[in-house]
């Protein structure tokens, strides 16, 4: 990093040039005590502590190719005729926005390009925060004091999923229109309002002459603008916090272990930037996506099968598929619960996750900064949670796909919409049932570890014939690592009379969580971590055997 | 076998796990990708009726009846045309396996053109129907492709895709893909409506229609269609798309984060 | 922004002793933390020669960069930008945006992996521990806040001045209002627009594909024909919104299939004319299965029965899909005796 300037010796009398620009700009802005908190901080290192970066870069990739593609889109509805340069569609009337966007992939040189680095990138940047969040989920680093950031992170991705409907619908293409069908239709399924909501999104009835503008500025605006905001308030708050570590030897919850910003963190994260910009750019040399050249422009009285959205949006398309036909018509009308039942589970869906750490917190009642993260067995009952969620997204996911699995695994799609039914409400159960045994079976393997140390695979013949496996006591730093975690002891609910004699009233809000606490702390959902006492008996009295 | 287990708690060996299954995951798609599959067609001269008959009497009349005039196992076959048996024969569906199952795929086909000929003929003779098409009737000259290309949306791609790689239909049923699909079977598909797809006669679907749908779909989905941002991804859309980004994006990055992240080699401990 | 926003500066003086990771072995207990293991160096810490490799292999990276962009640059001014290539495994594929895009992710490719390599294996791999502090501020801090809070709400005397509190708050509650009543010029109100299409009586049906009207003759039993009300234009400004509900699927059934009553006499010798919007969220449902007489949403999968009136058979759909009645104008051509009798398309809340 050494500059020709730091190479001037100081003894010169004047300073060197970089150093002499710090100097006039901490004076007006405060620089140096800025960098003074932030230019050493540390970082531990762990791929999945990366998971974030991947987001943040490829939202910064989307901005940058966004940016480009405003410069030769047009927003607007009305028919032209196209002249451009693919073939297949020479002739036909099709919107502006359609046209533009033939236009961006066919004649503008690297338009293309552009345009699948967007897309890309936004699928991209949607997986990687879904990633992010069961990584921070499964860890247990949005306990306190992160419970915010979850929060943000959490908008950032129900925002995100909004940005990428509005900019997939932006072309005007038969898949997207068909999308924006659907929401038309969602959105009337709305009781007593629907039918003014839908009419004041597109301006009169669908699909009129507006949508495209109005989802035009909601997607590079509006919508960015707001999630620019939360991420910058996000890595603000990752900055005060400072990040989460696992344990190990030597990381407390007073402290953490990494490497530097600057330099080593500066150069790793700043060229994973390049990294994922990179592989991103690449994965858009060599694979296709959306082709809307292929699908064609929209028009509402066409279709094409297999009609699915953007893979963040798949897990609503499950729902609508699955569900009954349900409509209830009374004193002049409609409640339409086939579609309106699916538009409140999908906001609930989502807020089921949002809201977890708070429902944790209460019921553990701990009011300390968790620092530490969990091993994911290390709390059995939130792991089993989290992925009887999972499961539920991703049964989801399958019925949004119905069509699909049908055809490329010769099912009957009316059989793979029963399956989904009935794995909406069994899968999630199944689910927590097994991980938690899971959790629990490799709890007590650590157990066994940490007691009779490491299996070594080397099996050895005693004098009397017996035949033992050798096992090799683990070191100081695994012991500690395997031990490190903190166990809560279930909440009981306090004595039902006062020290006066007095008899308390037991409200059901601390019932219910008596309740919730044995089920997530009783001896059913964790085993004990082997105490220091245990340890000595083993070792000292017999051996290694 | 000790080798292996003990490098299993290498840290790369997460690593190694990753790309084996992505190695996999790429194999598994090779093997469930579509596959092309071309046609000879060579037209031949009709032959009499006689030897049709003949054919029909030996592989046909089992379900058909004699006489074409059906039975439990089979439709009638007095009236569907020269063109219905041409399709039907020709791209391997019939003679069919077993009248079980939800439809009729298409496969091998078991008798040479001339005698696909025979036989078509002989049908006809039991009753009007549609003709085979002429060459210059599916043939590619003086079609119009952006016409085709909106009639294929309006009347095709609900079943077919927007460029015939197929979809679901109910019960397991489900519409082919129309890759590699010969113009002419299309041209008679669309005529006579096989199994559980819907006609489009000429009274509908004009001759010049038909031939406009057969030359967009030469252009998007032929030998030599350009897909010009890279690997199609079965031409599926959006749920493609989500795995492939989920993979093969996520994937690599994660892929890179571990590199990242890791530690570098140390000197000593050798 | 000054130094005192910055936690850093005012630490809490209790959490100053847990200066990292000074590991005590313990002998009373095997669990304890036995601190930071010692740095071991890596073989470009004590090999010259071997962080010369490094050098060298990042500036190689940093030069691949380099020539990539400039691969890039060629690549722009030189492909023709229809030019397709062969690609195994890929397939044809434009020239242009396989070299750009692999030109331009080389370039920053490499760019982050020499940044990342020089990290690993040429910057300090010496593992720091720097202290955490509480995120909570100080009781001492926290009172005077709490203090200052008071002292300045006081002040404000808006406690004791109750008119301005309350008015203030009414104004502040109201002013949004005129925001709300601005968005009312987003759209016209609904009125009876999804009642009503513009199929009315002695319109022809005209078949999309050949744009002529149609004629009984025309539709064959087995056959799928889609047909829009006579008059309406694809050049048309209202086209979409009107065709979005106007477009009509045409099947022709053996009457004696039909077991429908109302169908049976809305039909013409077995052509029925239904609308190809579906009922659950508005996808142009088409699949037409001409052996069951089922239909099909590509959307999803509501499946009517158009032989028993369209009704829902499977899938979310929660009503049969409207039939438009039928007949022969006195020249032979298909026409609409009427427009549909319910709204076409999904249902809504006025729907009844």
């Amino acid at each position: 990093m050494s500059t020709a300037a730091n190479e001037t010796p100081r003894s010169r009398g004047k300073a060197p040039a970089g150093e002499r620009i710090a100097d006039w700009a901490d004076g007006r802005l405060g620089i140096y005590s800025l960098a003074k908190a932030n230019m050493r901080k540390i970082f531990p290192d762990h791929w999945s502590f990366m998971l974030g970066e991947v987001c943040m870069y490829s939202f910064i990739i989307i901005i940058l190719t966004g940016v480009y593609l405003t410069l030769f889109f047009h927003p607007s509805m009305n028919e032209v005729q196209y002249h451009g340069s693919y073939v297949p569609l020479q002739g036909q009337l099709m919107s502006e926005a359609f046209n533009s966007t033939l236009h961006i992939s066919f004649d503008v040189r690297g338009g293309l390009l552009m345009r699948q680095i967007h897309h890309w990138a936004a699928l991209i940047f949607l997986a990687g925060m879904f990633a992010h969040m069961m990584r921070v989920f499964f860890t247990g680093a949005f306990r306190k004091p992160r419970e915010v950031n979850w929060l943000f992170g959490f908008l950032l991705f129900v925002l995100g999923m909004f940005t990428g409907f509005t900019g997939y619908s932006l072309p005007d293409d038969l898949l997207s229109g068909t999308g924006v069908r659907f929401m038309e239709g969602a959105i009337l399924s709305v009781p007593i309002v629907g039918t003014y909501l839908s009419f004041f999104l597109f301006g009169g009835e669908f699909p009129g002459h507006d949508f495209v503008a109005r989802f035009y500025s909601i997607h590079i605006l509006l919508l960015p603008g707001i999630m620019l905001g939360l991420m910058v308030g996000h890595l603000i708050l990752v900055f005060y916090h400072k990040h989460t570590q696992f344990a190990g030897p030597g990381k407390t919850e007073k402290n953490v272990v990494g490497m530097p910003l600057l330099p080593v963190y500066m150069a790793k994260a700043g060229g994973f930037f390049f990294l994922v910009f990179g592989v991103i750019a690449a994965i858009a040399a060599v694979a296709q996506i959306n082709p809307i050249w292929a699908m064609g422009p929209y028009r509402p009285d066409q279709v094409s099968t297999g009609a699915q959205p953007d893979w963040y949006m798949g897990f609503s398309e499950g729902l609508i598929r699955f569900m009954p036909g349900w409509e209830i018509n009374l004193w002049g009308h409609t409640l339409v619960l086939g579609v309106f039942i699916p538009l409140v589970i999908f906001p609930l869906v989502l807020v089921a996750i949002a809201v977890y750490p708070f429902i944790e917190s209460w019921v553990t009642g701990d009011k300390s900064e968790h620092h530490i993260l969990d091993r994911p067995r290390n709390a059995p009952t939130r792991t089993g949670l989290g992925v009887a969620w999972m499961t539920l997204y991703l049964t989801l996911l399958v019925g949004g796909g119905n069509d699909l699995w049908a055809t490329h695994f010769h099912l009957s799609i009316n059989a793979v919409t029963w399956f989904v039914r009935i794995a909406f409400f069994v899968g999630p159960v199944l689910a927590f049932i097994v991980t938690k045994r899971i959790c629990l079976g490799l709890q007590r393997r650590d157990r066994e570890k940490v007691l009779h140390g490491r299996e070594t695979g080397i099996i050895k013949r005693l004098p009397h014939g017996e035949f033992i496996e050798v096992h090799e006591p683990l070191s100081q730093e695994q012991l500690h690592t395997l031990t490190a975690h903190h166990q809560y002891e279930p909440a009981e609910i306090g004595p039902v009379v006062d020290e006066n004699g007095v008899e308390r009233k037991v409200g059901t809000s601390e019932k219910l969580r008596a309740k919730l606490s044995s089920a997530y702390y009783s001896e059913d959902s964790q085993i004990p971590k082997p105490t220091v006492d245990e340890y000595k008996e083993i070792t000292s009295g017999h051996g290694h055997h | 076998m000790k080798k292996l287990s003990a490098r299993r708690r290498h840290p790369l060996a997460a690593v190694v796990v990753l790309l084996l299954a992505l190695a996999a995951t790429g194999g598994l798609y090779a093997a469930f990708a579509p596959a092309g599959k071309a046609q000879a067609d060579d037209s031949a001269q009709s032959l009499t009726i006689k030897e049709g008959k003949k054919l029909y009497e030996v592989g046909c009349a089992s379900c058909h009846g004699t006489g074409g005039q059906g039975s439990s196992d089979g439709p009638s076959l007095v009236g569907v045309g020269a063109a219905a048996v041409d399709f039907q024969v020709g791209t391997g569906r019939m003679p069919a396996a077993t009248s079980q199952g939800a439809q009729v795929p298409r496969k091998k086909v078991v008798y040479n053109q001339t005698q696909i000929d025979q036989l078509a003929t002989y049908i006809a003779s039991l009753g009007a129907g549609p003709n085979v098409p002429t060459k210059e009737q599916y043939g590619p000259g003086g079609a119009d492709i952006a016409k085709g290309g909106e009639l294929f949306r309006t009347n095709c791609a609900q079943c077919h895709n927007f460029t015939g790689k197929g979809g679901a239909l109910t019960k397991g049923k489900f519409a082919p893909s129309l890759e590699g699909v010969a113009p002419k079977h299309i041209y008679e598909a669309m005529q006579t409506g096989p199994q559980n797809m819907p006609s489009f006669p000429d009274t509908t679907l004009s001759s010049k229609n038909k031939k406009d749908i057969i030359a967009y779909l030469n252009a998007v989905n032929g030998d030599k269609t350009e897909n010009p941002g890279g690997l199609e991804l079965g031409g599926l859309g959006p749920v493609s798309e989500g795995l492939f980004a989920w993979i093969f994006g996520l994937g690599a990055l994660i892929t890179v984060a571990v590199w990242v992240a890791a530690r570098t080699a140390k000197a000593k401990k050798s | 922004m000054s130094s005192q926003d910055i936690p850093e500066e005012n630490l809490p003086a209790e959490q100053d002793h847990a200066h990292g990771a000074v590991g005590v072995a313990d002998e009373e207990n095997p669990f304890a933390d036995p601190g930071l293991p010692p740095h071991e160096h890596r073989i470009q810490d004590i090999d010259e020669r071997a962080a010369r490799r490094s050098e060298r292999m990042v500036a190689l990276l940093f030069t691949v960069s380099m020539l990539a962009t400039i691969a890039f640059i060629a690549a722009y001014l030189v492909i023709p930008n229809d030019k397709s290539i062969f690609v195994f495994p890929i397939g044809h594929l434009s020239a242009m945006n396989f070299t750009l895009g692999l030109t331009l992710g080389v370039a920053l490719f490499c760019i982050g992996a020499g940044a990342v390599h020089w990290a690993r294996t040429l910057m300090s791999d010496v593992e720091v521990a720097d202290d955490r502090h509480a995120i909570a501020a100080s009781p001492e801090v926290r009172a005077k806040v709490h203090e200052d809070f008071r002292q300045g709400a006081k002040e404000s005397a808006l406690g004791r001045r109750g008119l301005i509190r309350t008015t203030m708050f009414g104004a502040l509650a109201l002013v949004p209002l005129s925001g709300v009543m601005l968005l009312g010029g987003l759209g016209p109100a609904p009125g009876t627009k999804l009642r009503h299409t513009m199929w009315a009586k002695g319109k022809r049906l005209v078949n999309m594909n050949t744009n002529q009207p149609l004629r009984p003759e025309d539709v064959a039993v087995g056959s799928l024909t889609f047909a829009m009300p006579d008059g309406l234009q694809e050049t048309d400004e209202e086209f979409q919104t009107e065709i979005a509900k106007a477009a009509l699927m045409i099947v022709r059934l053996q009457p004696d299939n039909i077991k429908d009553k109302r169908e049976l006499d809305w039909s013409h010798e077995g052509i029925v004319a239904f609308s190809k919007i579906c009922t659950h969220v508005g996808c142009p449902i088409s699949l037409y299965e001409q052996q069951t007489h089922h239909v099909l949403c590509p959307c999803h999968q509501s499946t009517f029965d158009l032989s028993d009136g369209a009704r829902v058979i499977f899938g979310p759909a929660g009503h049969a899909l409207p039939q438009l009645h039928i007949g022969v104008d006195s020249e032979g051509y298909l026409q609409a005796l009427g427009d549909f009798e319910e709204p076409v398309g999904p249902a809504f809340w006025e729907r009844g």
